[in-house]
């Protein structure tokens, strides 16, 4: 994660071909597209409407109906942050304002530098560990606001402080 | 060979929550610590336990079975070795014997047997712990039988709705078509819950035979696993799961040499809670924007592009290798009332013991939070659990007692689910709480019915008055108006049960409705 090509119309042509044989082949190509460019461009939708048969509009609707897929590039690190529930019981909108108040960082977007784009997510599957971040493809439990604030300066965050000892 | 150069099989969890708390730095470390004392060692990334709170949790095999250490942080290792941890060494960390632990020895797993136990994907290993029995038991039977001993089972569907598995198999094995598909709904979009997610990388092949089995007793030749986004790991893990058994037979064109074919495919869907209702599921594995269908006609009748469809939950499908090796009964034998079998609860949220714990059905929410959870992770009063992921109820203490089942959870307005339960410690303010079950259903409604659509906002706002002390009782009455009519007027159950959180917190904590008046947030 992270390092993205730059968009190319052939290397798009040629991921839509590979995969337009498919069962319902959009999603498989969408995702291919944004593992390939970090977002989908919107260049790639007559390129996949042609390939599949289907409409502009069917295609463009697809792609606006996710949360995943993207019109533009993210940040180069992208930081998933789950203000679900279960994360709520555990304080993650303390987090939110943490990244606010200490480092001037909104959820839901991208830095002016390009470097890091945070994004709100419904659970991640780790709702007794929270407050969870899937961080550039990894997650990290247990968050608080110390290993966030190391996160988005994008130093490493060492496994033993992630370690709280919780009593049997 | 003497038992010194026998290697030392150690297990380390490669589960994501294990992952999540340093599971993988702890394996690293282990690596080094024995390359220095130059002891053969085996490393054996295993799924979790489910003792999550214990993550990372590291096991020893020994002549006295395996022994629990945990959480290990790599700066532990160390002091292991000097304890001697590979011959199950006494030390702070140590919990002996992993089966004796009561949080384990009380559960009853069966769809979750050998979560933990085994390498996840190591076919050899599935073999020894039973794999495959299932699968050998169903090509031996007439699929009509197969199917029967599933609805004998009183197997009901897992993913929420509760439906009986073996009535929709019968659907669709009743159903004339020339392509048939087994569906597996691995969306898991609850908050609250992960036990699809730990059984997708804790033992992927219990899910395979079970749709293998499922499409041998429908007669369907091609399966998807709809898996949602966020779960990066589960996916990785079922890529290779299924290469493996389509090595080793279990999919392919001939499984298991029966002459019976069945193909698998895992897609992904893309970060929209709307995909874990089976029809805008369909919808999305199509391609399209996943617009929930008007049902009839049933999935089971015209499903995916247009065919008989079977769509079921992880857990449902991933039950049924057992119930095929030991019985109907057997299983049925489990559980109270209409709610047979076991359930895998997922404890979350504010609790100290958070984890999966695997039991049948008629135990009390009490037993569950308080004894294997241990009450709050603040050490606060309790305050909330809600029950079910965003659309269920938020139930005060007093209601703890009540059984986990199906029935009795409907009996007192709030439903199970997918059995997440997530609790909530006295600083949690209900009101906001339902606020938050407008917000979400605002942003991941599908948009295709007006009472969801708009009524979500209108909810948003609506509390927003409430909690600024505007004509409180007015828009209380709004809020139940509004209630009701999306309750009634709903297409699916986004928008169907999006007031049964909200209803909840005004009727059981409404004191959280009612505090001096705050300025309205302004997000
Ligand atoms: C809004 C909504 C979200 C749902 N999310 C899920 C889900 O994440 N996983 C799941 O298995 N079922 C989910 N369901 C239930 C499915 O529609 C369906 O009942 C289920 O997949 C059938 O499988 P089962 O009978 O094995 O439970 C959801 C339903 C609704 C209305
Ligand atoms: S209730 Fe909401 S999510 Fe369900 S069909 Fe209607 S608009 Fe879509
Ligand atoms: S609610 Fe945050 S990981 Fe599940």
């Amino acid at each position: 994660m992270g390092h993205y090509a730059a968009w190319d119309i052939e290397v798009a042509r040629a991921l839509i071909t590979r995969l337009s044989s498919l069962d319902g082949a959009v999603m498989p190509i969408l995702h291919a597209l944004q593992d390939e460019f970090g977002y989908v461009d919107r260049a790639a939708v007559p390129l996949i409407a042609d390939a599949l048969n289907l409409s502009r509009a069917e295609v463009q609707g697809t792609i606006s109906f996710y949360h995943d897929f993207r019109d533009e590039p993210a940040g180069r690190r992208v930081i998933k942050l789950c203000r679900a529930e279960a994360c709520q019981a555990v304080g993650c909108e303390n987090l939110v304002d943490h990244l606010r108040t200490r480092h001037g960082l909104a959820v839901d977007a991208t830095t002016a530098d390009g470097d890091l784009t945070i994004e709100t997510v419904y659970c991640l599957g780790n709702c007794a560990l929270g407050p969870a971040a899937l961080v550039d493809g990894e997650l990290v439990g247990r968050l608080d606001a110390q290993r966030l604030s190391a996160l988005c300066e994008g130093r490493a965050v060492e496994t033993a402080q992630i370690i709280e000892r919780v009593p049997a | 060979m003497s038992d010194k150069a026998k290697p030392v099989r150690i297990y380390v969890p490669i589960d994501a929550a294990a992952l999540s708390v340093g599971a993988e730095a702890v394996a690293t470390a282990i690596r080094r610590a024995v390359e220095q004392r130059g002891r053969p060692v085996e490393i054996i990334r295993n799924g979790s336990r489910g003792m999550l709170w214990l993550e990372p949790l590291v096991e020893v095999e020994t002549s006295a079975g395996r022994v629990a250490y945990g959480p290990v942080s790599p700066a532990d290792v160390a002091g292991l070795f000097e304890a001697g941890f590979l011959e199950g060494g006494a030390h702070p960390l140590g919990h002996g014997p992993t089966e004796e632990l009561d949080w384990l020895k009380r559960q009853q797993r069966l769809t979750f047997a050998r979560v933990g136990l085994t390498d996840p994907l190591s076919v050899a290993d599935y073999r020894a712990h039973g794999g495959f029995k299932g699968l050998e038991q169903a090509l031996a039977m007439a699929p009509a039988d197969v199917v029967e001993r599933v609805r004998a089972s009183g197997l009901r569907g897992r993913g929420g709705a509760g439906f009986p598995t073996g009535i929709k198999w019968k659907t669709v094995l009743d159903a004339v078509a020339e392509q048939k598909y087994i569906v597996c709904n691995a969306d898991e979009g609850d908050s609250g819950t992960f036990a699809d997610r730990m059984l997708m990388e804790g033992d992927p092949f219990t899910l395979i035979e079970g749709m293998v089995i499922a499409g041998i007793a429908v007669g369907a030749t091609k399966g998807f696993i709809y898996l949602r986004s966020e779960y990066p790991h589960a996916h990785r893990a079922l890529n290779r799961a299924i290469a493996r058994a389509e090595h080793a037979g279990l999919l392919g064109a001939s499984v298991l040499g029966s002459g019976r074919a069945f193909q698998l495919e895992v897609r992904l869907g893309a970060g929209a809670y709307i995909c874990g209702e089976e029809t805008s599921l369909l919808e999305s594995l199509e391609g399209k924007r996943a617009i929930v269908r008007a049902k009839p006609p049933l999935p089971a009748l015209q499903g995916l592009f247009g065919k008989p469809t079977v769509v079921n939950n992880v857990l449902s499908l991933a039950s049924v290798p057992w119930i095929m090796v030991h019985g109907a009964k057997a299983y049925a034998d489990c559980g109270m009332g209409r709610s047979r079998g076991t359930m895998p609860v997922q404890l979350g949220g504010n609790i100290r013991r958070g984890g999966l714990v695997e039991l049948a059905f008629g135990i009390s929410l009490r037993t569950l939070i308080e004894d294997f959870g241990g009450g709050t992770r603040s050490g606060r009063p309790l305050k909330a659990v809600q029950i079910g992921g965003p659309l269920g109820a938020y139930l005060p203490d007093s209601l703890l007692d009540t059984p986990m089942d199906y029935e009795a959870l409907a009996g007192v307005q709030s439903m199970l689910g997918h059995a997440g339960m997530v609790v909530f410690d006295d600083t949690a303010d209900m009101a906001r709480q339902a606020k938050f079950a407008f917000a979400f259903c605002a942003k991941e409604s599908c948009g295709k019915c007006t009472p969801c659509r708009i009524g979500a906002v209108r909810g948003v706002e609506t509390v927003d008055r409430i909690i600024a002390g505007v004509e409180r009782d007015k828009n209380l009455a709004v809020l139940a108006d509004l209630n009701r009519l999306m309750t009634d007027a709903s297409l699916c159950a986004m928008g169907g049960l999006t007031p049964m959180p909200v209803m909840s917190a005004i009727r059981h904590f409404p004191e959280d409705f009612h505090r001096p008046a705050m300025a309205v947030a302004a997000e």
